[in-house]
């Protein structure tokens, strides 16, 4: 096999990699929008929001200590104990919940009825406050994430070395597959599996697809609207979590994370903002559209380098194609059909 | 008591027409108009100039143009940096291309570049709406920035990748460059302010602003009483464009100096820009004044108190910055979708019944 191809394969295999994981950022964006019809912009902030109190939680951070410092001018910095992964989860766990209450309770319940992109906006304030709060609440150093399951079950760093062995025994070259990006794929199928059971199966999942369906149709039947805000807002508070486990544990806990995040909007526009496999689908579209179109034309790999963008596509492609791709469908690949009425 | 309409009669239509139709409110905008132009040239100093009137001046002309936008089109945009990078780098090539030509036409050259590159992005509104569109416009931005990264052509082949703006004279006074007075940069700026403020004010009452309203009210509606909101809508990106060009343009010439545009027009100011029309009201000239005001005040006073006074370390008072930033979003949005503008709205219905009220 040529070489050539071989690379071609692999950037195309690491692109559908990380295209899992922008899908897993976007996943909780369809949640909330399904349920509430509220574009939730601070879904990636979520995500580092909970990543840096799982960090802070797992090395007994004291929460607020440099603001506690400054204005007592004391200098407590740490409880000085490590918390187990699984126990700081749970923990992390419960502080998505409450936020998610504290979300419904003091921002979206004074919205409703509100005009769409009036809740939008609310959700880059919300954004904004959420980073603030969360660098205040965990400093805003640049955490490493290493996450154990009890059992020595630790996220794996590193490349996979059987399957670069297997490719070099068949073809003579190696083929790089981060062993993250592996454990960030089969966690999102189990993810979305457990998600699609969850509101297929349970009374609290269909009566969230119910208040999807129709809010007011919801409340006749005497479903409370408030728990499944805030339940919605809970499973996208989890769903936040694992992307910024995963996120986390690639790159380091850092603001930057919040700025993956971004990716998943385009995600978002070309599966559809309604379509759990939508957003899958357009994950794995985006992320490997943007690393193909790196190799090809933003650092010249293909057709002997006719076209060389200089590098950097990653930034803008996955924006402009959703952009363009709009144009011609303006409800994405698996949304529902736009209707307007006077 | 003071602020009364009574006893001011109007014998011409233009005259119960006009802007300020309150003497009180026209005595106060003109007073307003002496102070900037004659009283403060001769006060200001340099922490003045750099630390607040010269952002508040060219960030109120990003707001006026974003406003035309989103407060009176409806159209999201969030790529205000990007289009205001556009300027700039606009400006610059115009600058070192033609240096005989004075630096006024090059700024005003600018913001008509930037709204063919504004129209040319927001030709996608035509099919895409809401925050659909404001996604899409995240395209312009990091497209742009991207663009004046990469192509050399545009930094002159610097070896640096920065732009620096070579000194220019208006009047045989240096505005731009490291020999520039604060006054003569306060005045430029303050010219393109009240230019840019008195177009957007007639735009938005005439024809042209009453077709963006339609449009942002009910496209669809808008559409059946003949809008057209092709023309519409991008007359509203050209127009905000032109403002948001031009802001860039005194941003980079003027105010900054040396820019590398993905630190100075970053996401990041494409949500300042956002925020302040929002604060200060949507669909309001004043507001775009207030919002600028407010956010360029706000980091300042912050600092003052937080770190000056309190003695905290600069990374704390930021992150409260950013809390308290988020949080006034998010309670504007609650208590008053219409910002500080329709706060003063108020406050001047309460001062005309004002001492006795019915």
């Amino acid at each position: 096999m040529p070489e050539q191809l071989v690379f071609a394969m692999e950037v195309f295999t690491n692109g559908l990699m990380s295209g899992v994981l922008y899908a897993l950022v976007a996943l909780g964006f369809v949640l909330i929008y399904k349920a509430s019809g509220i574009f939730n912009f601070a879904q990636g902030v979520m995500a580092l929001f909970a990543a840096m109190t799982l960090v802070g939680i797992q090395n007994g951070q004291v929460p607020f200590a440099h603001l506690i410092n400054a204005i007592f001018g004391t200098h407590v910095h740490t409880f000085g104990w490590n918390i187990s992964s699984a126990f700081a989860l749970i923990l992390t766990v419960g502080v998505m919940i409450l936020l998610a209450w504290a979300v419904q309770r003091f921002v979206f319940r004074h919205l409703v009825g509100q005009e769409p992109i009036i809740l939008f906006m609310a959700t880059i304030g919300l954004a904004y406050f959420l980073e603030g709060f969360a660098d205040l609440m965990w400093n805003s150093e640049i955490k490493t994430l290493t996450f154990c399951l009890p059992g020595e079950l630790c996220l794996p760093q590193g490349m996979n070395l059987a399957i670069d062995d297997a490719a070099y025994n068949a073809w003579g070259v190696g083929f790089f597959i981060d062993n993250l990006d592996i454990t960030a794929t089969l966690v999102a199928i189990v993810l979305v599996i457990a998600l699609v059971a969850f509101s297929q199966y349970t009374k609290q999942g269909r009566a969230m697809r119910a208040v999807a369906d129709d809010h007011q149709a919801a409340l006749s039947v005497g479903i409370s609207l408030n728990f499944i805000w805030v339940l919605v807002w809970s499973l996208a508070g989890f769903v936040a979590l694992v992307a910024g486990i995963m996120w986390g544990a690639k790159s380091g806990v850092q603001f930057s994370l919040s700025l993956i995040a971004l990716k998943a909007l385009p995600v978002l526009m070309l599966g559809g903002f309604t379509s759990i496999p939508g957003a899958i689908v357009g994950g794995l579209i985006i992320g490997v559209g943007e690393k193909m179109f790196e190799y090809c034309f933003g650092i010249g790999q293909c057709f002997g380098g006719v076209i060389n963008l200089g590098g950097a596509t990653e930034n803008w492609f996955a924006y402009v194609l959703a952009l363009v791709f709009l144009v011609f469908r303006p409800q994405g690949l698996f949304g529902e059909k736009i209707i307007e009425r006077v | 008591m003071f602020y009364r309409e009574a006893g001011d009669f109007k014998k011409t239509y233009s005259a119960d027409n006009q802007t300020f139709p309150i003497k009180i409110d026209r005595v106060g905008y003109y007073l307003a108009l002496v102070v900037a132009f004659l009283v403060i040239p001769f006060v200001i100093n340099d922490y003045w100039a750099n630390a607040i009137l010269l952002p508040f001046l060219i960030y109120s002309i990003a707001a006026i143009g974003l406003n035309i936008l989103v407060g009176y089109c409806g159209q999201v945009s969030l790529g205000t940096g990007g289009f205001m990078a556009v300027g700039a780098y606009a400006c610059y090539k115009l600058m070192t291309s033609f240096p005989e030509v004075n630096i006024f036409f090059h700024v005003i050259l600018s913001g008509g570049i930037t709204g063919l590159v504004c129209v040319l992005f927001g030709l996608p509104s035509l099919r895409i709406k809401g925050f659909y569109l404001a996604v899409a416009t995240l395209a312009a931005q990091f497209f742009l920035v991207w663009l004046f990264n990469r192509v050399p052509w545009f930094y002159n082949y610097s070896a640096s990748g920065q732009i620096n703006a070579p000194e220019r004279m208006v009047f045989g006074i240096p505005v731009t460059g490291p020999n520039t007075e604060s006054w003569a940069t306060y005045l430029f700026c303050l010219v393109f302010l009240v230019l840019s403020a008195l177009i957007a004010r007639n735009l938005t009452r005439g024809m042209a602003g009453r077709k963006w309203m339609a449009i942002r009210d009910m496209d669809i509606a808008a559409e059946i009483i003949g809008v057209n909101p092709l023309k519409a809508k991008i007359s509203a990106f050209a127009v905000s464009g032109f403002f948001v060009g031009i802001s860039g343009a005194l941003f980079f010439a003027l105010y900054l100096g040396a820019v590398e545009v993905g630190e100075a027009f970053g996401i990041t100011k494409s949500f300042l820009v956002l925020f302040m029309i929002i604060i200060g009201g949507l669909g309001s000239i004043f507001g775009s004044f207030a919002g600028a005001a407010f956010l360029v005040l706000l980091p300042v006073v912050l600092k003052v108190v937080g770190v000056d006074m309190l003695g905290w370390p600069t990374d704390i008072v930021a992150h409260l910055q950013l809390v308290i930033v988020g949080g006034l979003i998010i309670m504007f949005l609650i208590l008053e979708p219409h910002g500080l503008a329709q706060l003063w709205r108020v406050a001047k219905q309460k001062l005309r019944l004002w001492p006795f009220p019915h």
